[in-house]
């Protein structure tokens, strides 16, 4: 990928030179002509496109399906001062299997824990069998559920980079399959691009293998605008994911957000031919809200955005809700919360 | 792994459709004088939904008389507290049976519900709402001091928005004091007829609302009649101008909203992805039957493979069919007399040598469809870039610099609205002070709202619907 390529998606506009992956420094001047030489977004039409595509009715087949994906989708999450081994084991075991009641219910993409309880994770989730008969995760995790751990400070990301890259390698050398880490976004909206792409591209490869996802947190970005250049700076520095939020910011995840950062990586796709995903995070507790972000993904981005390794949501009680749709809509009945496991 | 939408239909058990229904006069629902009958249709299928009454001059005389008799003894002394009373009513009748007149509406025009039931019937219910709190309020209104109704207004409204067009025709008119007699369109004269039933339910006194079914003759007797004071008029420019001549000299006034060939313009720095939602909405909304529709698309030439990319592609994620299902976005073409119009004007496009796209899929068999249609590499001499097509065929144009913009946007008889985008605020005043039309949309596209007045210049036609000085019309001051 490179930046060269992705002028294509503006004609008309010259791209600076030398940005590319070759490693060289980007300056913030040259960024700032990438990204601000994008189109810009406009709030109300894309709040009224998000309201629109919120209409969508999905019912029978199509409604069990997006139930499923949605599991399959999911990146089980716990990020709290007071989690403890017994609670990520807690976590694993439904992550593997959701419904303990119906082996049909696939297991989650993932799980996404802080970087110090990922070997807790690791021990329980490695060689497990899979639910559903379907591999619950995307890349690299396929066929297991995979282990994620935010770092880089997270949530905050107010530490050097040498913390930061210190966070990273933790998290990887105790088996991270997947890293969340989170932009700086007091360097961002202090118009310092160059210091955020060279963050990305130093996490990117302190990860090795693991899969990376950025954290924008366009709670803190505060316009459209900005979302859509935090998502093409993420994606230009090597992000295999752009991921809306931390979960500890309001407002997290919005379908606006969602359809400014899904058409952010069909563009994308579409100058360099490399797929990033999204991943949409916080606040999502309804069966109803995940099938809205599901509908915003195969309308916006494509149906080839369909799949977990492309889209994720992460969550904690969204699970117990999609459960609850799913056995409604093959037994025609609510069963009570008690029918469901909360761990 | 596709995953598509299952049929989502919206139910119709909802509306109970009568097997025939008559005039709606003194508040009386009864047959024609002659006893005639014509049958409306569903445009999806086919099928014919009702029998309506055809009105002829003696029943075009008895509404006139009832709505006279209205004005004179009721609804004109009426002080206008006690009108709003009846109009806040109807708003919320209109309101709590939303469903029923959304999906009458879809059957009988053949417009997705999705659209019906979020556009035209909450916006209705808005008019009369609006209108309800102006009642009392005329003296302060700015159009002069005591301004007295009018009189007995003849309306006669389209078929492309049955029920909204009802409501901005009845609506400003009851609230100034006046009675109407009002003729809907031919193909779609359901939902007026429901709204007959409603103004029944609201307990409005007999004679101040008739509702005369009908054809061309029934309208035109109605316009021509002595005994109506008022004339508003809603649809083609062409039947605009015969209205036109024959209320001349009469004293009887006039306001008339006729056809449009909006140019939406797209300038090199708009934001992209929600200009092509403009784009779309502006021309494939309702099926293009939309007066104030941006039937051409005014690009500039740098970003125009970019912008009609884009378009493409986004055309190919419109869902067509059943009207009734709640994830249709284009429904069926209101009548084979608009299709064989449409299909005519595409084929000169055609002939004159434009690009035709359309994206893929199969139109259903029964009914009345016409694609998604894009013509690139059109000039501004092409009958396609001229003529009112009102169908969800789109003509694009490219331009250089803003002032060729202004010159081709305005290069047309018509003056009803257009469009721009641009992320510049002074060019978006820049272009709105340059651009004839009535209505200039900045960044969006097909907004509608009571305050704000609607109207065109030239042959758009005259006089403002909505707002201030949209009472204005029903008012002498």
């Amino acid at each position: 990928m490179g930046i060269e390529q992705a002028s294509q998606v503006i004609p008309g506009r010259t791209w600076p030179s030398g940005l590319a992956t070759s490693g060289v420094a980007a300056s913030d001047a040259a960024l700032r002509q990438v990204l601000h030489g994008l189109p810009g977004v406009d709030q109300v039409g894309a709040e009224a496109r998000a309201a629109s595509l919120a209409t969508r009715s999905v019912k029978r087949d199509a409604k069990l399906w997006a139930l499923d994906m949605s599991i399959r989708m999911i990146d089980l999450t716990t990020l709290e001062g007071a989690d403890t081994p017994g609670k990520i084991r807690a976590m694993c075991a439904k992550a593997l299997r959701p419904d303990p009641a119906d082996p049909a219910v696939p297991s989650v993409a993932a799980v996404c824990v802080y970087p110090d309880l990922v070997a807790v994770a690791q021990a329980q989730l490695a060689g497990a069998q899979l639910a559903g008969g379907k591999p619950g995760g995307g890349k690299p995790g396929g066929g297991r559920v995979a282990v994620a751990s935010v770092a880089t400070a997270f949530p905050s990301g107010r530490a050097s980079l040498a913390v930061k890259l210190a966070d990273v390698d933790d998290a990887v050398s105790s088996g991270a399959d997947e890293v969340d880490m989170v932009i700086d976004r007091g360097a961002f909206l202090a118009g310092r691009y160059g210091q955020v792409y060279e963050e990305i591209r130093a996490v990117r490869e302190a990860c090795g293998a693991a899969h990376l996802k950025v954290i924008l947190e366009t709670g803190e970005l505060a316009t459209l605008d900005n979302v859509a250049r935090a998502s093409w700076l993420a994606m230009l520095a090597g992000a295999d994911f752009i991921k809306t939020s931390t979960g500890k910011v309001s407002p997290a995840a919005t379908p606006p957000v969602a359809l400014v950062m899904l058409a952010a990586v069909r563009d994308y796709a579409r100058a360099t031919g490399r797929q990033v995903g999204v991943k949409v995070a916080g606040g999502i507790r309804t069966a109803k809200d995940a099938i809205r972000y599901l509908v915003l993904v195969r309308e916006t981005a494509g149906p080839e955005w369909l799949t977990p390794a492309l889209f994720r949501i992460g969550a904690s009680s969204l699970l117990n809700d999609l459960l609850m749709q799913r056995s409604k809509q093959l037994t025609g009945q609510y069963a009570g919360p008690d029918y469901f496991t909360l761990d | 792994m596709a995953w598509d939408y299952a049929p989502a239909p919206e139910s119709r058990e909802i509306v109970t459709i009568a097997g025939e229904y008559g005039l709606f006069i003194d508040g009386e629902f009864g047959p024609a004088a002659d006893g005639q009958q014509f049958p409306t249709v569903n445009p999806a299928t086919e099928e014919t939904l009702a029998l309506v009454a055809l009105a002829g001059l003696a029943d075009v005389h008895r509404a006139v008389a009832a709505a006279r008799a209205a004005y004179q003894n009721v609804w004109g002394p009426m002080p206008g507290a006690e009108r709003a009373k009846y109009l806040y009513r109807i708003a919320r009748v209109l309101q709590e049976r939303a469903r029923e007149f959304a999906v009458l509406e879809s059957l009988d025009n053949g417009k997705p519900i999705k659209e019906s039931r979020d556009v035209d019937v909450p916006l209705a219910a808005a008019h009369f709402f609006y209108h309800a709190g102006w009642a009392d309020k005329l003296d302060y209104a700015g159009l002069g001091p005591a301004p007295r109704p009018l009189g007995v207004a003849g309306q006669v409204i389209p078929w492309n928005f049955p029920l909204l067009m009802a409501a901005w025709k009845l609506a400003p008119a009851l609230a100034a004091g006046n009675t109407c007699v009002l003729k809907p369109a031919e193909t779609t004269p359901l939902t007026a007829l429901l709204l007959a039933e409603v103004c029944q339910q609201a307990g409005l006194p007999p004679g101040v609302v008739n509702v005369l079914t009908g054809a061309g003759d029934t309208g035109a007797a109605l316009v021509s009649h002595p005994g109506v004071d008022k004339v508003a008029f809603t649809g083609s420019t062409e039947v605009g101008k015969q209205i036109s001549r024959s209320v001349a000299g009469t004293g009887k006034r006039l306001t008339l909203e006729l056809g449009g060939k909006a140019a939406n313009v797209v300038f090199d720095d708009a934001p992209v992805e929600q200009a092509v939602e403009g784009i779309v909405n502006g021309i494939f909304f309702n099926q293009g039957h939309v007066c104030c529709a941006g039937s051409r698309l005014l690009v500039q030439e740098s970003v125009a493979d970019v912008v009609v990319d884009r378009l493409k592609d986004r055309l190919a994620t419109l869902r067509l069919g059943d009207p009734l299902d709640k994830n249709t976005d284009i429904g069926a073409i209101n009548s084979r007399e608009q299709l064989d119009k449409i299909t005519e004007l595409s084929a000169a496009g055609d002939a004159e040598g434009a690009q035709r796209w359309s994206p893929p899929g199969r139109l259903p068999e029964k009914g009345y469809w016409f694609p998604p249609t894009v013509f690139t590499g059109v000039s501004q001499s092409y009958r396609i870039a001229r003529e009112e097509i009102f169908g969800p065929v789109l003509s694009v144009l490219t331009f250089r610099t803003p002032q060729e913009a202004v010159t081709k946007a305005n290069n047309t008889p018509y003056g009803l609205s257009a469009g721009v985008w641009t992320e510049k605020g002074s060019r978006i005043l820049w272009m709105a002070q340059r651009l004839r039309a009535g209505v200039v949309w900045a960044n969006t596209y097909n907004r509608f709202d009571p305050a704000s007045p609607f109207g065109g210049y030239r042959e758009s036609g005259f006089g403002r619907e909505g707002g201030r000085h949209g009472l204005a019309a029903y008012l002498d001051a």
